[in-house]
């Protein structure tokens, strides 16, 4: 299979025989949709917590129009038995409180014939976007229902008709509505009254699309979190030792920072407002050099202003971590939608030759360790790093099972007070030498961006830039990263290779294909930089082919693979741009593809 | 314990220069500028590795390896940001932030606005010589609009900055202006301004003797301000937008409280934070 | 110790405090015109340091002082921003000449030696005006002794301040 030009999203799904357990569904997409005011997200996130609470896994992922208030929202759930890393190929329920700008979602909201959309009866059809796949409409007099019970809001109806149809336990909608709820006691009955009602409404619409029962019960429910991706960042930042943060508000990492200012003044931290990006970077880098553990968040446009600073931490060897949560780009590109556009950047985006650490979690659970992973590394290794999150995984929640400490922290070597004959970069055998930390007598230095002696003195002698060189180069690919630089999984004499929230869609669709007898490796990548050729060879041991798939239209891993690493025979790429998630179905459909493609003549013969 | 050492030797100016010979060229006012320094350091006795020296890029910002304090060299532009970051979190260090007009009012003027501002305990020293000396000489915000040279020929056209008035309208809690020439004012300058809490202003006149010669006469124009230093805001935004820009001195000195991070009621563990996300 | 003594004590620790910066200018410059390359100049600004560092061995001798005695405070009060044998920061340049250097430490002996007659004029403390009178003396033969050295010295060339290589390589 050649390079795959831009793979536009499928017009019709092939459809692939499913594994015998989904018939019993263990498995439902439900999107609730609406506008100016409908309360959808309110909804969907009581919705979610409803599923832990009786004992689920789930993920939630929020769209909306551009606008600040008022605009056209969806709340997309997909809720199931087993923990959730991607979206279905399909929502088995559309819920739309009105239909007001609502097919801007249709392409997000795909839908087929034994789907179900419920609308309200006096806001008219739904549009044909969403109804030409055959789904089945039926409406309600949503707004007058809601009307019928004083003091009532719609999208309590939203939440009894969606929960029930998923078949959530109306307890555990009521705790979550009760968990919830911020007004007064008197509407709390109002509201508990209207999601009773349409609990009740719920039952006569058939349970097509419920859950099948499972072990779902509360006691399941304790040892699990609910959290975004944005969050867990950040508590996988303070776990690994951050405490001061320098932030400027960037869709859609803003709420990763929000998130830290409290928290780390919980913990004897600060968080500090910056004037811009460029003030944030340059920041943590003081901080850094007085010897705190520090971090920002930002997305593209963000990490584009910072990159001198990124390449002065690397050359003063100050460690400082850079979360960019990966929005659509180029430039201002698609503020709210995520894409993995944002890596070549990264790995190589610096002035001069300025290696640096590049990791990327690979789902929102894993968001805690890799975070964790990367102060810990930053601080190991004295540079920057950084961790390429995305829009989707950081703005959208989930129910985890609780993610155990990575059990690293901030470890850097200092130097003693009055180290004998003390050099700031004095070239080791590791590369890594000894920061002397402000405060601290008898070691004395100045830390510089210019090119410098073993001692920190500028320099511009030939002998010396190669020393430093080496030594910042050395010290990244000597060090052992162990076995968290990439998930290696399955067996197979063909391999597919991917990184981030893509990772999800691609272990459901390789599940499918497991289940049909279809073997393929995956590995995907946790650790982008440095590149590791020896443990790249070794996930790839007896692999004949690989194909490299990401959401981007450049082909960005695929190509700095091909220049990082030896593949073997003659890689592949699927990749497409966001704002769509690439979903399970279609990268079915493409692996089996690519693996049959280049199936010797003599087995068909 | 009976501490049986002798008494702590009183640290002089000396014992803040480094060994380090600056690059400057002879007759740079960058000379006396560091004496000043390292005079006022020792005015306030503080042990050479609790200080930092925190500088950009330009002539003036080569200073921190040229003292005995710990130093950052960082990129043009930023020192501000990254003095910002190390005085937030080690409140208990000196923080003195160097540069030059360039690097302080142009590339640095939105970190320069919101650090007054923002108001941290630090000390800002700009070595203003009206020329961007490293990059041998195009005109900086501070220089005069008519003043030639190669990179806008017949001069930029543009009014200079008046850096003491917008410090003052951003909030810099002190604002001094000093000169090279009077080193040992300058060095009184500089300690009064270390004292003094909250972000600290004091503009230093230096002249570039390389592409600037006619600066020498700055030494006939510069005087002792004619009036005490005000603590009011609207008294000296007057003053500041009348003088002749040689008065010396310190020309405000406010009473702002000084940026205090935010610490929450009750220190917790990283364990109680993970209490939000469960279930 | 009596008044007297300790405004003579003052007076002395004023001219100590002047030698000692005039030490620290001097080498100041020396290092400078090392780092420029003009390693005649900074040999005579060391020499010059050099003497200056004697006078300051002299006085300390003499007032049987180890370490130089703090200023007052609000500092010592000179007749303008520096002490009169300080050579002005500005006044050096990087292609100067022996003949350049010499006239700025000649002036710097006639503004040494105005000050302590002004000061021995003004005083009305005996002992100082005795002391002042003294140095002034002792000033009044380094100025001999710079102009015999200025004599010795040719006169720097017409264009001793060109350099074929002006500092912006394009100019």
């Amino acid at each position: 299979m050649r390079a795959n030009p831009t793979a536009d999203p499928p017009a019709e799904v092939r459809s692939i025989p499913l594994p015998a357990e989904r018939r019993l569904r263990d498995s439902v997409s439900v999107a609730i949709a609406g506008s100016g005011g409908a309360g959808v997200m309110t909804a969907g996130t009581m919705l979610l917590d409803a599923a832990a609470r009786a004992g689920l896994y789930g993920l939630m992922v929020r769209t909306s129009g551009p606008q600040i208030r008022g605009g056209e929202a969806a709340a997309l759930l997909r809720l199931s038995h087993r923990p959730v890393q991607a979206l279905d190929d399909h929502f088995d329920l559309l819920l739309a409180m009105d239909w007001q700008n609502v097919h801007r979602f249709a392409d997000e909201i795909p839908l087929r014939a034994d789907s179900l959309v419920l609308g309200d009866s006096g806001e008219g059809d739904a549009p044909e976007a969403f109804t030409r796949g055959g789904a089945r409409q039926v409406a309600l007099p949503l707004k007058k229902m809601a009307k019928a019970i004083a003091g009532s809001w719609g999208n309590m109806l939203a939440l009894g008709l969606s929960g029930g149809l998923a078949g959530i336990p109306l307890a555990a909608l009521e705790d979550a509505l009760r968990a919830a709820w911020k007004r007064s006691a008197e509407s709390l009955a109002a509201n508990l009254q209207a999601l009773r009602k349409a609990y009740e409404e719920s039952a006569t619409l058939g349970d097509a699309i419920a859950l099948a029962p499972g072990p779902d019960s509360a006691t399941l429910a304790q040892g699990r979190w609910q959290i975004s991706g944005n969050e867990a960042a950040g508590l996988g930042a303070i776990r690994g030792g951050v405490r001061f943060v320098a932030a400027y508000p960037i869709t859609p990492a803003t709420e990763l920072l929000e998130w830290m200012a409290p928290a780390l003044a919980r913990v004897g931290g600060s968080l500090l407002q910056a004037e811009d990006e460029l003030a944030s970077v340059n920041m943590i880098i003081g901080a850094s050099y007085g010897g705190v553990p520090s971090l920002t968040a930002t997305s593209g446009p963000g990490l584009a202003l910072m990159t001198e600073a990124l390449g002065l931490a690397v050359t003063a060897e100050v460690p400082i971590v850079v979360v960019d949560v990966m929005r659509g780009g180029p430039s201002t590109g698609i503020p709210a939608k995520s894409e993995q556009s944002d890596l070549s950047f990264a790995v190589s985006g610096l002035h001069g030759d300025a290696p640096r650490l590049v990791l990327a979690p690979t789902s929102i659970a894993d968001c805690v360790a890799t975070t964790q992973w990367a102060v810990h590394l930053a601080e190991a290794l004295q540079t920057a790093a950084i961790v390429l999150s995305d829009q989707w995984m950081g703005q959208s929640r989930a129910i985890i099972d609780r993610p155990a400490d990575a059990g690293c922290v901030a470890a850097r070597l200092t130097a003693a007070a009055h180290s004998p004959d003390y050099k700031r970069y004095r070239d080791t055998a590791s590369g890594i030498s000894p920061m002397a930390i402000p405060g601290t007598p008898g070691i004395v230095y100045t830390a510089d961006g210019l090119e410098h002696t073993e001692a920190g003195i500028p320099s511009s002698q030939a002998r010396d830039h190669r020393l430093q060189l080496d030594k910042r180069e050395r010290k990244l690919l000597q060090y052992d990263y162990g076995a968290a630089w990439a998930d290696v999984e399955g067996d197979g004499d063909v391999a597919v290779i991917t990184f981030g929230s893509v990772s999800g869609s691609v272990r459901e669709a390789l599940a499918r294909l497991a289940s049909q007898g279809v073997a393929v490796r995956l590995v995907v990548l946790r650790l982008l930089a440095p590149a590791l050729p020896a443990r790249m060879d070794q996930a790839l041991a007896g692999v004949r082919r690989v194909l490299v798939i990401e959401q981007n239209h450049g082909a960005q891993l695929y190509r700095y693979l091909r220049s990082m690493y030896d593949l073997p025979g003659r890689p592949a790429s699927f990749h497409r741009p966001g704002p769509l998630p690439l979903r399970p179905a279609e990268l079915a459909t493409a692996i089996i593809d690519w693996q049959r493609a280049e199936q010797p003549v003599a087995e068909a013969a | 314990m009976n501490d049986l050492s002798s008494p702590p030797v009183a640290l002089t100016a000396a014992n803040y220069k480094s060994d380090y010979k600056p690059i400057w060229c002879p007759g740079c006012g960058d000379f006396t500028v560091l004496g000043a320094i390292t005079k006022a350091l020792a005015m306030l006795q503080l042990p050479p590795h609790e200080v930092a020296v925190v500088s950009g890029i330009g002539c003036s910002s080569r200073i921190p390896a040229y003292t005995t304090c710990y130093g950052f060299h960082g990129v043009h532009g930023r020192a501000l940001a990254a003095g910002t970051g190390l005085k937030v979190s080690r409140p208990d260090l000196t923080v003195l932030v160097t540069g030059g007009d360039g690097d302080g009012y142009s590339i640095g003027g939105n970190h320069f606005i919101h650090a007054c501002r923002r108001n941290v305990d630090l000390t800002y020293i700009v070595m203003d010589n009206h020329v961007y000396g490293m990059t041998k000489g195009q005109a900086s915000p501070t220089t005069e609009p008519d003043w030639d040279n190669k990179l806008s020929p017949g001069g930029t056209g543009v009014r200079s900055f008046h850096p003491l008035v917008i410090a003052l309208a951003a909030g810099a809690n002190f604002v001094a202006r000093a000169f090279s020439g009077d080193p040992n004012g300058t060095a009184e300058v500089i300690a009064q301004g270390m004292r003094h809490p909250g972000f600290s202003f004091i503009e230093i006149l230096s002249p570039c003797v390389t592409f600037r010669p006619e600066q020498r006469d700055w030494k006939q124009h510069v005087h002792p301000s004619p009036v005490a230093p005000t603590d009011d805001p609207a008294r000296a935004a007057r003053r500041i937008m009348t003088d002749d820009g040689f008065n010396l001195g310190v020309l405000y000195a406010g009473s702002r409280a000084p940026y205090a991070a935010k610490s929450a009621p009750a220190m917790r563990s990283v364990a109680d934070l993970e209490a939000e996300f469960a279930l | 110790m009596n008044a007297a003594d300790t405004k003579l004590q003052a007076f002395m620790a004023q001219a100590l405090a002047m030698e000692l910066d005039a030490v620290q200018r001097y080498t100041e410059f020396a290092d400078a015109m090392d780092m420029h390359n003009n390693r005649e100049i900074a040999a005579m600004f060391r020499t010059m340091a050099g003497y200056e560092g004697k006078h300051v061995e002299q006085i300390q001798a003499e007032m049987g002082w180890t370490e130089p005695p703090p200023a007052p405070p609000g500092g010592w009060d000179w007749a303008g921003f520096e002490p009169p044998e300080t050579v002005p920061s500005d006044e050096v340049h990087y292609l100067m000449q022996p003949w350049h250097a010499l006239q700025l430490a000649l002036a710097a002996e006639q503004r040494a030696e105005a000050f302590f007659g002004r000061l021995a004029a003004a005083t009305s403390d005996e002992s100082v005006r005795r002391a002042a009178l003294e140095l002034q003396a002792e000033e009044q033969e380094h100025v001999q002794l710079v102009q015999a050295w200025i004599a010795k010295v040719p006169p720097p060339d017409p264009e001793w301040s060109d350099d074929p290589d002006p500092p912006r390589y394009t100019d």
